[in-house]
């Protein structure tokens, strides 16, 4: 079980693996998420899928490597297996009666946009994607998206491909210019998303982000991922991960994402310390 | 002739300044000869009020005349009629409030000392016997367990020993639990839970990890395309209570379950986990049931000064009456008619003080419980860098979202009969998904009637 078939790195810091977990690729639905561990004593952590093969038995997973547990995911390659992958859990992003819409994706946010794309894309809904990210040599993606939208525009913030600047810019433009979405989804960075839904609120276009916040067991038994919507404490994993952009306190969410950044940093150095030295030998 | 000490012969405790340095278990059993001066102290009476104290009904006074014999084995056995988790139940059993406070010892002195003999007896089975556990002749039916918490590890085993082909599905990685990710190892060692679990595992039962029901499979997939003539839902309860005040959000707030779990189930407190958890100089645990003094003791094992806060006094803990003499062993300060009323935070929003207030108890109210009441002007402050609300859990909702038909009442719990039957026939429900948080062995003891339902239910749809 839990056998990678196929890893491909997409940038330097981003990797994507198919993952064989038929019972979960059997039931994944945009927007779901997993929890894997990499080994017998790894941390649980969650990651949105980014697509499946029903007739393979696979799950898409795409990760930066941010931490420990994600540099080791990173060292396994095809033919080794994962611990423990377990899903899909989460609601799956509402999709039903879009007719147009505009996807706004940041760094390795896309990956969790782009399954969303596709699908309205099958629904052969008007997709505009804007996706974003730090430079060229980070742009992830572009095929995909470029297959899955009616038009796309990448931004980067240093202008080394695509628009230079930041993605709530060609938003606006296309709000501006009564573009008529149905509906935005914004998938990035909590800063991204907090942006994005400053941009579409004066315009009233219903926005949805998907939340990504610390969790431990993923199915409402911890209550690790709590944030608060629209004034009431809400789980991520089991009344999201999407949520109604307008009422999420994104300045708690963020504080509460970077409760053990310094653990995490720690983690991750100690980790690159060891294998460095290892290798050495 | 009885020995007639008043007192329980005591257990042997880690030394409590040890405890603040270690997770190994704190309570260390009896000795033979233990055993046998407190198995002595049973008048072996005729009516014998503990076993009906018992929620599984073990024979309790010829469990004991067993060990007076010094036939542990035979004594176990006798236990293991009634109960599939002895070592388990040894350990976490409220004995104060079942089989002891009925013990006909208790009403002029201290009661024979059940759970102690309980546990010794299952000790020395799991130290001195083979387990020779095999499936038994199938017969052909199969069942699905949801949860391998107590009541799906026990209903899973009656069956298995009745010849059902059981699987038992679980949502986290392993198996056992409020057993593995709720109660800490040094109250219950995780191999103790192994052990019982790897004996269904001898018995047939199979057992399917990282699987969520309502998600991965649900259950009308169960029993519609995967041949499971019936369904055992013990998902327990695994939603965890908020106070609803301001701060509560704040970086250092956890719930006693996500607390919990990053310590045991994740194993957080040893520097190989890259679980990470904070390690606070002062926690305020707020709640008075075993989670709190759960969560208590492993924040002192972290290295943090401790603060109960409970807005009743000692006398209404609902804590077993030994985990609260251990945390007060243990240096933990219980601050009693307190209530949390706000959570402080500095700029970066972790959590800096607590705001409390004091209050009254009310005369009992019409369910005899007394209210707590607020005293004006009574606010201050505590200090503290993490707060750890325990203060219940309710049923787990993700089963009763996915499955069309499932009545709940008012409080998420599933609503069953007196056979533990559901709303939707073949589906039958038990331990916390249906009280709310309860105790493990009402669970187990709801585990069993659901298997033996089960049982009657298949046998007569196939006769």
């Amino acid at each position: 079980m839990y056998e990678i078939m196929d890893k491909r790195e997409l940038n330097p810091t981003v990797t994507m693996m198919d993952i064989y977990a038929p019972d979960v690729a059997a039931k994944a639905k945009p927007g779901q998420f997993i929890i894997l561990r990499v080994n017998s004593i790894g941390e649980r952590i969650p990651l949105t899928i980014a697509g499946c093969s029903k007739k393979d038995g696979t799950v898409k997973i795409i990760f930066q490597i941010v931490g420990a547990t994600t540099l080791y995911l990173n060292r396994l390659n095809k033919g080794d297996r994962l611990c423990d992958f377990a899903g899909p859990l989460g609601r799956p992003t509402e999709l039903d009666g879009l007719k147009k819409v505009c996807i706004v994706g940041g760094g390795v946010g896309c990956a969790i946009a782009m399954p969303v794309a596709q699908k309205l894309h099958e629904m052969h809904c008007t997709v505009h994607s804007i996706i974003g990210f730090r430079n060229k040599d980070l742009v992830i993606l572009e095929d995909e998206f470029t297959a899955a939208s009616d038009k796309l525009t990448i931004v980067t913030d240093d202008g080394s491909y695509g628009e230079k600047g930041v993605v709530t810019e060609p938003l606006k433009r296309a709000l501006e210019n009564g573009e008529g979405y149905d509906e935005v989804i914004a998938i990035g960075p909590l800063v991204m998303m907090k942006f994005v839904v400053a941009t579409t609120k004066p315009y009233n276009v219903k926005t949805v982000v998907s939340m990504n916040p610390i969790m431990v067991d993923g199915t409402g038994m911890c209550g690790g991922c709590r944030l608060t919507v629209g004034g009431k404490t809400r789980f991520a994993c089991v009344d999201g991960p999407d949520f109604d952009g307008f009422e999420v306190d994104f300045d708690e969410a963020m504080k509460r994402g970077s409760m053990y950044r310094d653990d995490e940093k720690h983690a991750y150095e100690e980790n690159c310390r060891l294998l460095n030295s290892k290798e050495a030998q | 002739m009885a020995n007639m000490s008043p007192k329980k012969q005591p257990m042997l405790l880690l030394n409590a300044e040890d405890r603040a340095e270690t997770f190994a278990e704190v309570a260390l059993g009896y000795s033979e000869n233990e055993a046998q001066i407190e198995a002595s102290r049973c008048l072996n009476c005729k009516n014998s009020p503990c076993v009906g104290g018992c929620p599984v009904n073990i024979q309790i006074p010829d469990f004991i005349k067993l060990i007076t014999e010094g036939n542990y084995e035979g004594a176990y056995q006798k236990i293991a009629e009634e109960s599939a988790l002895p070592a388990v139940c040894g350990r976490v059993c409220p004995q104060e409030r079942q089989c002891e406070k009925v013990c006909v010892r208790g009403i002029k002195a201290e009661p024979v000392a059940i759970g102690r003999l309980e546990r010794f007896v299952a000790d020395y089975h799991n130290n001195h016997m083979t387990d020779n556990k095999m499936p038994v002749e199938p017969n052909g039916h199969k069942v699905a367990v949801i949860g391998s918490g107590p009541s799906g590890l026990t209903c899973a085993g009656e069956l298995a020993k009745k010849g059902y082909d059981v699987t038992i599905f679980e949502a986290l990685h392993i198996a056992g639990g409020v057993l593995v990710y709720g109660i800490p190892e040094f109250r219950l060692p995780k191999k103790t839970v192994q052990k019982e679990v790897d004996g269904l595992r001898k018995m047939g039962v199979k057992i399917k990890t990282n699987t969520i029901i309502g998600k991965t499979f649900t259950i009308d997939e169960l029993m519609n395309e995967d041949g499971f003539e019936a369904v055992f839902i013990g998902s327990g309860a695994g939603l965890p209570k908020f106070m609803n005040i301001p701060g509560e959000n704040a970086r250092g707030v956890y719930s006693a379950n996500e607390f919990l779990t990053r310590i045991n189930l994740m194993k957080a407190y040893q520097p190989d986990s890259p679980t990470p958890i904070i390690r606070p100089k002062r926690a305020i645990i707020v709640g008075g049931g075993n989670v709190a003094m759960d969560a208590a003791r492993c924040a002192k094992r972290l290295g943090s000064e401790v603060y109960v806060l409970y807005r009743r006094t000692r006398a209404e803990l609902p804590a077993r009456k030994e985990e609260v003499e251990h945390a007060i062993e243990e240096g933990i300060v219980f601050g009693f008619l307190t209530n949390p009323i706000k959570i402080n935070t500095d700029e970066f929003d972790n959590v800096k003080s607590v705001t409390c207030q004091n209050v009254n108890l009310s005369e009992p109210d019409a369910t005899g419980r007394a209210r707590p009441v607020p005293i004006e002007n009574s606010e201050f402050d505590i200090k503290a860098d993490a707060v750890i609300m325990a203060l219940g859990t309710s049923p787990n909702p993700l089963i009763k979202s996915t499955t069309e038909g499932l009545d709940t009442n008012n409080r998420g719990g599933i609503t069953v009969d007196e056979k533990e039957e559901t709303s939707i026939p073949g589906v039958f429900a038990g331990g916390d998904a249906v009280t709310g948080a309860a105790t493990v062995i009402l669970a187990m003891g709801a585990g069993k009637r659901a298997a033996k339902s089960i049982d009657d239910y298949i046998q007569s749809k196939n006769k």
